[in-house]
């Protein structure tokens, strides 16, 4: 039956929108691929199932009187309107099947608060609108933003399989290891969601929350942030790849490289143009979601930076804005998101962008004085 | 002169109602009051529904084709905080106001100016709620649970407008509480004890007491929300000493017992149309009112179960869980007893039969989606996707919603005198039905497939279910401009109705005649 409908969906789907193709109907939650995931599924067909039955139960009954006992049948109707041994049967059935119910609920929260004796510790910070994961033990951390392009979005372009559900750079966990996930956030309220994994936890700022789960499957897990964040919320997929052991240990000492690389950059004498060439980049995936590509922002709440006052001229200000942000607004301070090379470029980028040609550049070395003069 | 002339008219009247606009704007009588909420909130319920179809009209495809997220945010916020504070709060109060009085044979509301107040000041409130969609930076778009900080420090400039609109919709609620509560309390007619009133009039009783309870609460945390945002106070601001997670516990100290007091006055009003219909009377009386009473109480101590995921201790997690699964027990009751009440009965289907009926089943379905979301570990899953929003509006709109349709079309002959037309009203009944299916049912599967609420935009295989959803919520959406011409035509005439239309009906409102006099029960009735 439900082959027939995938198939007729697709079918009709693929002759009427190009997007339909891609669709399925999926009608149930899936089992997942973790204990945890497999648990909560079961729990959710038990109480499903029990639902079905006590609704056949009462329909049936009404649905009867519906065909039975109509007046246009000349029935006549009945004068009882009180059974106490009734009333007394049908609070205390419902109430023992809801303890049931309880017993597994319980002792799959007794499991899923589990945190102890994890082998992987992952910090998961959630910012408007990306996320980041810092590997606590390993000493680097990066950030994961959405891969999926504005043309897409805005149907220029076809969009591809994983449309919106697609990062640069996603989480890796190793498989078979108790990967424990210490969830905030930096400005707002987000929510990380893998349902795969039978995990989502919300991340708020100021706050710790912990969650962990064991993957066995190698494979690339989905989801999204699943708490309003404001205007990007649904643009800030969770991508998770799971790899086997060997192939994990690899990719950490390449990363941990990497970052040490990035450390050494700052040293290094930057030009002009190598400062814009990157600035680019860091202001596509840090700054454009709000002050738009172009530099317009959205004001009032995203102000202008093509023109602007503070980036053609006070170069205090400009540099005061961007690392320790504007509290109170949704300017976050960058200071500490990114790296001085990446402030040191995306600063010098802004004041030489989009006709702000004012030939200043700032340096990384200048950018690390400035961080560190207090 | 004329003023003259005009209050000798009225003399001869017998204080029969004022002229012109004056009428509406100084009216005291409850009749008066009940049929401008009526119309207040209708016009309410088109607001918010347009806004809805923005928001269908974004999700009828996958990428961004006809808002943008800021404004679809503003949308899905402004749709919530109409319909709950606009729609179907003053829809109930505007049948109370109606319909208490007849009920209990009273003469009118026991604060008749208050009443007048009150209704008058929600007006000025949406007046100034829907400004801010003309404001710069836009209308509150944060979602009608304004979580902070993102309704704080990262909220819009208005968002100030709309603390104090929510507190002018807080005290005109508050003030029509107190009223309803005197008036039953004080101006019940002879004989009529406590155990023999009608259940429209026991559901708002503890209706009543819930507003009383929480909408203070609901005042305070827009209060220190206004603090944080203009007077550099930091409840909501860890950086500050503060708890995002406080404003949560706050909130939803409101909110669950909001979604009761949506909820519970549609049950009093179903419980007289299934008796009416079905031609005898309801089935445990006295049980029906312990439920209530139940549920009200139980609906103070579950509100945590909105919030499984924000990291609560396990202990805390596993009280709200089984404090949540013991609101099936009383609900469950509600359910048995109309259902026994049909059973055996002499059944006939008139539009508010129908509406009644249609109450019962899928207000039962959204019972079960809300038990299914009570599991704690399963929430996990369910919380914040498409399967919350189907589960809320199934208990909102054949909930809330139907059973004031139900409520209007039994007692629409009583309040204009006409009936209504029946052809017309079961086609608006059909149409609400398959088009509320249509585009609820569909997002229960999205939900479980994974799709997160709140999003103007998705991944593709939430297409097809996606564009069902619109489809039926574009029905659903003009079939309500039905409802409008059916109860204008009801108004300027039809069929004379009786005292008493529906042979099955109970109620003093019954020996009245339709349309009542403008002033009903002067001499209050004897109840045995």
């Amino acid at each position: 039956m439900r082959v027939h409908a995938k198939r007729a969906g697709a079918l009709l789907g693929g002759l009427l929108f190009p997007a339909w193709s891609m669709a399925d109907w999926t009608l149930n939650m899936a089992p997942g691929v973790t204990g945890t995931s497999n648990e909560i599924f079961s729990l959710h067909m038990t109480i499903l199932w029990i639902c079905v039955v006590i609704g056949i139960v009462v329909f049936g009954v009404m649905f009867w009187s519906i065909f039975a006992h109509r007046k246009s049948q000349g029935h006549k109707p009945a004068n009882f309107h009180e059974n106490t041994v009734v009333e007394v049967l049908w609070t205390i059935i419902p109430f023992v099947i809801l303890v049931v119910m309880a017993i597994p609920a319980t002792a799959t929260l007794v499991d899923m608060y589990d945190t102890a004796e994890s082998d992987v510790d992952i910090k998961v910070t959630g910012y408007q609108w990306r996320w980041k994961y810092d590997y606590l033990e390993e000493d680097f951390g990066y950030f994961s933003n959405l891969a999926t392009s504005k043309d897409e979005i805005y149907n220029r372009l076809e969009k591809n399989e994983n449309y919106l559900l697609d990062v640069d750079n996603p989480l890796v966990i190793p498989v078979g290891k108790k990967v424990r996930l210490l969830v905030t956030a930096n400005d707002v309220i987000h929510s990380w969601w893998v349902p795969a994994f039978g995990v989502k936890k919300d991340a708020i700022p100021g706050f710790i929350n912990e969650t962990w789960t064991r993957v066995d499957e190698p494979g690339i897990y989905r989801g999204q942030c699943t708490e309003l964040c404001g205007k990007d919320h649904g643009f800030m997929p969770v991508v998770v790849k799971a790899v086997p052991q060997e192939e994990y240990d690899e990719w950490v000492a390449e990363q941990r490289e990497a970052a040490q690389r990035e450390r050494e950059l700052t040293e290094k004498d930057w030009t002009l143009e190598e400062l814009m060439e990157r600035g680019e980049q860091t202001y596509a995936s840090a700054c454009a979601a709000c002050h738009q590509a172009d530099g317009s922002g959205a004001p009032p709440a995203f102000p202008a930076l093509r023109g602007s006052q503070i980036v053609l001229e006070d170069m205090d200000a400009h540099l005061d804005i961007v690392v320790n942000g504007v509290s109170g607004t949704a300017m976050q301070a960058f200071g500490g998101q990114l790296s001085e090379v990446d402030l040191a470029a995306v600063i010098t980028y802004e004041r030489n962008a989009w006709g702000n040609n004012t030939g200043e550049m700032v340096t990384p070395k200048e950018v690390f004085e400035y961080k560190n003069q207090e | 002169m004329s003023a003259v002339a005009d209050t000798h008219a009225q003399d001869d009247h017998h204080h029969g109602p004022a002229k012109g606009f004056s009428r509406w704007l100084l009216t005291t009588n409850h009749k008066d009051i009940g049929t401008m909420y009526l119309i207040f909130s209708f016009a309410m319920f088109l607001l918010g529904g347009t806004m809805a179809m923005v928001i269908r009209a974004e999700l009828f495809q996958p990428g961004l084709q006809i808002v943008e997220p800021e404004f679809f945010n503003q949308m899905t916020t402004m749709h919530g905080l109409i319909m709950v504070f606009g729609a179907v709060m003053p829809a109930f109060v505007g049948l109370a106001n109606w319909m208490l009085p007849l009920m209990i044979g009273a003469p009118d509301m026991a604060l008749p100016r208050m009443n007048n107040w009150s209704f008058w000041l929600l007006p000025c409130a949406f007046l100034i709620l829907v400004s801010t969609l003309f404001m710069s930076g836009g209308a509150p778009n944060f979602g009608w649970t304004f979580y902070a900080p993102l309704s704080t420090t990262y909220g819009p400039p208005s968002t100030t407008f709309f603390i104090f609109a929510v507190h002018i919709m807080g005290i005109s609620s508050i003030m029509g509480a107190i009223n309803v509560i005197a008036t039953i309390l004080n101006l019940r007619a002879p004989g009529m004890t406590l155990m023999k009133m009608p259940l429209f009039v026991w559901t708002w009783l503890i209706t009543a007491f819930l507003l009383i309870a929480v909408m203070p609460v609901l005042a305070g945390v827009v209060t220190m929300m206004l603090m944080d945002i203009n007077f550099g106070t930091s409840f909501f601001d860890a950086s500050g000493g503060g708890d995002p997670v406080l404003f949560q516990h706050v909130f939803w100290f409101f909110g669950h017992p909001e979604v009761y007091i949506m909820i519970l006055p549609a049950f009093g009003a179903v419980s007289h149309i299934i008796p009416a219909f079905s031609r005898k009377p309801l089935f445990g009386y006295a049980s029906m009112v312990y439920a209530v009473g139940a549920i009200a109480l139980l609906s103070f101590v579950v509100w945590a179960h909105h919030m499984f995921t924000v990291g609560i201790p396990i202990a805390g997690q596993l009280f709200f869980m089984y404090a949540t699964m013991l609101i099936a027990v009383p609900t469950g009751v509600k359910v048995f007893n109309w259902v026994a009440t049909m059973f055996r009965g002499a059944l006939s289907f008139e539009t508010p039969m129908l509406f009644a009926v249609a109450f019962v089943i899928l207000f039962t379905i959204g019972g079960f989606s809300g038990l299914m979301l009570a599991i704690a570990p399963a929430d996990f899953q369910y919380h914040d996707t498409y399967f919350v929003v189907a589960h809320f509006h199934y208990v909102l709109v054949p909930g809330a919603i139907f059973g004031i349709f139900a409520s209007a079309y039994f007692w629409l002959p009583k309040w204009t005198g006409h009936m209504y037309d029946e052809t017309l009203g079961k086609t608006h009944f059909w149409l609400s039905f398959i088009g509320m299916n249509l585009a609820f049912f569909p997002m229960h599967f999205l939900g479980l497939a994974g799709m997160p609420r709140r999003i103007p935009d998705y991944a593709l295989q939430f297409a097809d279910f996606n564009m069902v959803s619109s489809i039926g919520a574009f029905m659903f959406g003009a079939t309500q401009l039905l409802f409008l011409l059916i109860v204008v035509k009801c108004v300027k005439g039809g069929a004379k109705a009786a005292a008493k239309p529906w042979d099955g009906a109970e109620g003093l409102e019954w020996t009245l005649p339709s349309p009542p006099p403008y002033h009903s029960f002067t001499t209050p009735p004897e109840v045995k």
